[in-house]
């Protein structure tokens, strides 16, 4: 809208002028004070205001109809529909139509209240005085003497028994509260360097549920156990498979490059254990051609074709190994526990 | 009407609530001072509100959640509408927050907006102290709201990282399992707090019940009084203002509570609960149902934190895996000193403003802030910390880095190894610079005016470029900001001649304040005589 529209009367007489009060000096730096009030188009044509009204009540009008339309949505949808919906893709009719109404619906009572705020209310920029945080030395003077009259009179610096003990008294009932914690767990114990795997346990397939012959175990394919016994219903099964999870691969014999890897070894197959060294993920990542496999979570990588050690990433040491055998019955089956406590190290590992 | 002895009008009903209310609680003393307060207006000051907004949506969805969750390790059968998991094991906590978000109407967005909220939550506290950081906001008399600000941060991060291990779900066991792969890093007690925490060995069945305690109660609990008090304290400090015509260290320039600002917050509050809402309809977060239920010896790749922990697990990721054994014990600094890092850097966030203070001698109150560009030793090192900041949250994405960009993983935790120690370095040197430079423009603004586009013939065939001189406000903006001078050491003698060595800690603390303050750091401010000299008019440009 052109100026000639406002009217005359309406046009500020000061707007773009000189400061009020400033004043003149030498110092081009000076501080000029407060600039003038700009008028904004709402303050000087009521034309304009009133559209501004109009806008913000239509913001809140919208609002109420996106309050319609989330009941409406609540009521009607299914909970179990899902939509197209270009580029989202498949989403949940509901949770889409729900989301949308609410959203529309604050944010047009935003809308309008900034707009009100911003085009009606007056702009004008004021200054308040502030004060020092600092109390003045009046002040000061009479809380000091104030306190110093309170504790002399509690006597608390002369009476020194009554001070000591309360201090001791205080000082000793927290130790309750400590106490009471005792009981959150049990202690450490040895609980962290044994697992579920003995001696003569066989290696149980953890898809099919079935002992594990040498032959299932294919070079270059990883397959996973848990010892034999252990049931998903199991009301330890939790913690128990968190130390005994296992991974299987079979090398050729003469890729095994440590020593005790390949005695520990059984026609190729070496077991290690599944959680990582690091901070006890699962480790789940194998390469087959290097035999190398890597922890997901930090990506520690471990080489299985050398005792399990340590090639990369955070992990401070390798990987335990399960020492395993056929037995007669042509199963695989552990010779024992592991070595060496599994996952993430800790101060009384050793 | 005989009876009537009163022949006052009745005053209005809202008018008699306040009487009363303020006969019991004194509220027009309180609206006195506050009702018209003055607050000045500034973008960035919105920040803190978005703080405060999202926190107030994570409380009112958080309620709604815990009405339908169960925080239960038991196992049950799943038996839902969601065909996949049916028959499936899984805990209570994972079973309720599938019907949550597949059973209960609306459940899955309240669910979403909850944790679109706390990222919000966690992304506008960095900015908000980004804002308050960079403009020297923190100064006296603000020390203990920054450091309330920063327990927020600091609490909002542990209730955030709670509150994602509830679910139950793969990734956020594996969450809660690296916390207690960390805990055990601990030397000495590092056991004992893990089973302490997890009433036994990991996972047990206590960590969602007491998690969820934590998560719902105790840590929302203290973060709700320390909001309070931080707001309780900037009411009483009143607000900073940036330096402009008018403004002063004695004043606060705005417009008052009300109207302005109880439409402008309040409405602001419905926009980001709207702009969350939407975000919550169209975007999925967290969708438990696609990772199945906790098994330890089972895992997802590309297992990310919320991004507020992406830092720490880009510092756990870089570090190499030291462990050192003697006598029987175990020292994991592979797990322990990314530990120790990440505290570290928190806590140089904390104690800024009592170091700068030290350092630079300055006691007095500030209300106005400062240019970044004027404070160039504080801006590079904030800078220097954002940097190492970033460089940490890149490698807690180094698989997904690697993956998008075709790279090797290794080579990227290379690359953080060596940048998290020396990318701070440069960038302190290059912010440092930058600001140098955008002083000297300021200087030369000043001093010559603004570039106006206009290109000027002049007789002689000579092409200039036309300088507006600057108005009075403008001047005033730039030149009124100070140039402090670094701290000296007391003469080694005194007047009367009595030898005087400085100790250790004073000797720091001049050098230090050379370096805040010293040569190099700061371009001179024009002087009116330089002003007049130049504008005087001898034919320049």
């Amino acid at each position: 809208m052109s100026s000639q529209e406002i009217p005359e009367e309406n046009l500020p007489s000061t707007q773009g002028e000189a400061h009020a009060g400033a004043v003149a000096t030498a110092d081009p730096f000076a501080d000029p004070g407060l600039p003038p009030h700009e008028h904004r188009i709402q303050d000087i044509d009521e034309r304009a205001a009133k559209r501004s009204e109009r806008v913000v009540a239509m913001l809140f009008v919208l609002s109420m109809l996106a309050t319609v339309g989330f009941i409406a949505s609540y009521v009607t949808l299914p909970v179990d529909k899902n939509i197209y919906v270009f580029p989202i893709g498949h989403i949940s009719a509901l949770n889409f139509a729900l989301g949308l109404t609410l959203g529309v619906a604050l944010f047009c009572i935003g809308a309008g209240a900034v707009h009100w705020a911003r085009t009606l209310m007056s702009d004008v920029e004021v200054a308040d005085d502030r004060h020092p945080i600092e109390a003045s030395p009046e002040v000061k003077a009479k809380v000091m003497a104030d306190f110093r009259e309170g504790a002399k009179e509690s006597a608390l610096g002369r009476r020194k028994l009554i001070r000591n003990t309360m201090f001791g008294a205080l000082a000793l009932f927290p130790l309750s509260g400590v106490v009471l914690l005792r009981d959150l767990g049990p202690l450490p114990g040895t609980k962290l360097r044994k697992t579920a795997w003995s001696q003569g346990k066989m290696l149980i397939n953890q898809n099919t549920l079935q002992p594990l012959r040498p032959e299932d175990i294919q070079v270059g394919s990883l397959t996973f156990a848990m010892p034999e016994g252990m049931k998903e219903e199991d009301e330890d099964f939790q913690n128990e498979i968190a130390k005994a999870a296992l991974m299987i691969v079979r090398l050729r014999p003469e890729n095994i490059k440590d020593k005790r890897e390949l005695d520990w070894s059984a026609d190729g197959i070496v077991a290690f254990s599944k959680i990582c060294t690091h901070v006890g993920c699962p480790i789940s990542l194998y390469e087959q051609q290097t035999h190398h496999v890597l922890c997901p979570c930090h990506q520690s990588t471990f080489d299985l074709s050398d005792g399990g050690r340590v090639i990369f990433g955070p992990a401070g040491h390798a990987l335990p190994q399960l020492r395993i055998k056929v037995n007669d019955k042509g199963f695989l089956e552990a010779m024992g526990d592991f070595a060496e406590p599994v996952g993430p190290a800790y101060w009384e590992r050793g | 009407m005989s009876t009537a002895t009163d022949n006052r009008r009745k005053a209005p009903a809202g008018e008699r609530v306040a009487d009363w209310a303020d006969g019991r609680l004194g509220i027009y003393s309180l609206a006195k001072a506050n009702m018209r307060k003055i607050f000045p207006d500034h973008w960035s000051f919105m920040l803190g509100e978005v703080c405060l907004y999202s926190f107030l949506i994570i409380i009112l969805t958080g309620v709604y959640l815990t009405l339908f969750f169960h925080p239960s390790m038991n196992e049950v059968v799943y038996h839902g509408s969601y065909v996949p998991m049916q028959g499936m094991r899984m805990s209570e906590a994972y079973k309720s927050t599938l019907d949550i978000s597949f059973d209960i109407r609306g459940g899955l967005l309240l669910r979403q907006i909850h944790h679109w909220a706390a990222l919000v939550f966690l992304a506008a506290m960095m900015l908000h102290m980004m804002r308050v950081f960079f403009t020297g906001a923190f100064r006296k008399p603000r020390e203990i709201n920054w450091l309330f600000g920063f327990l927020l941060l600091v609490l909002g991060t542990f209730t955030g990282f709670t509150g994602y291990g509830l679910p139950d779900d793969l990734l956020s066991g594996t969450g809660i399992r690296i916390a207690q792969g960390l805990i055990l890093s601990i030397p000495l007690v590092g056991t004992y707090i893990s089973m302490f925490l997890f009433g036994g060995e990991f996972p047990g069945t206590d960590f969602v019940a007491r998690f969820y305690s934590i998560h719902i109660l105790l840590l929302p609990g203290i973060m709700l009084g320390l909001v309070v008090a931080h707001l309780i304290l900037v009411v009483y400090h009143k607000h900073t203002q940036f330096p402009g015509p008018g403004r002063t260290e004695k004043n606060v320039v705005g417009m008052p509570l009300m109207p302005v600002y109880m439409a402008k917050a309040g409405g602001f509050f419905f926009l980001v609960f709207g702009v969350i809402a939407a975000i919550a309809a169209i975007a999925t977060i967290n969708p438990v149902w696609a990772m199945g239920p906790y098994r330890p010896d089972q895992v997802s790749t590309n297992a990310q934190p919320d991004w507020y922990l992406g830092m720490s697990e880009g510092i756990f990721r870089a570090m190499p895996g030291w462990e050192i054994n003697i006598a029987g014990h175990t020292l994991v600094l592979g797990v322990f000193i990314p530990l120790l890092i990440f505290g570290l850097v928190l806590t140089a966030m904390a104690v800024y403003p009592f170091l700068e203070s030290w350092v630079t001698g300055d006691k007095r109150e500030h209300h106005l802030l400062d240019r970044p560009r004027n404070a160039p030793t504080r801006t590079a090192f904030g800078v220097a910390w954002l940097v190492m900041y970033g460089v940490g949250l890149v490698n807690g994405g180094n698989d997904l880095w690697a993956t998008h960009f075709h790279l090797s993983v290794n080579s990227v935790t290379w690359f953080v190894r060596i940048t998290f120690f020396t990318a701070p370095i440069v960038a302190f040197i290059v912010t440092r610079r930058i600001c140098l430079g955008l002083q000297r423009r300021d200087r030369d603004k000043v001093l010559h005016g603004r570039e106006s586009g206009i290109i000027k013939r002049l007789p002689h065939g000579e092409f200039v470029e036309v300088h507006e001189p600057l108005s009075q406000d403008q001047l005033f903006t730039l030149t009124s900001h100070e140039q402090p001078k670094p701290l000296e050491l007391e003469p080694e003698v005194d007047e009367n001649g009595v030898t005087r060595k400085a100790g250790a800690s004073q000797r720091l603390r001049a050098k230090l304040s050379k370096g805040f303050y010293g040569e190099g750091t700061h371009i001179p401010k024009p002087t009116a005589e330089e002003y007049h000299e130049i504008t005087s008019g001898h034919g320049h440009h």
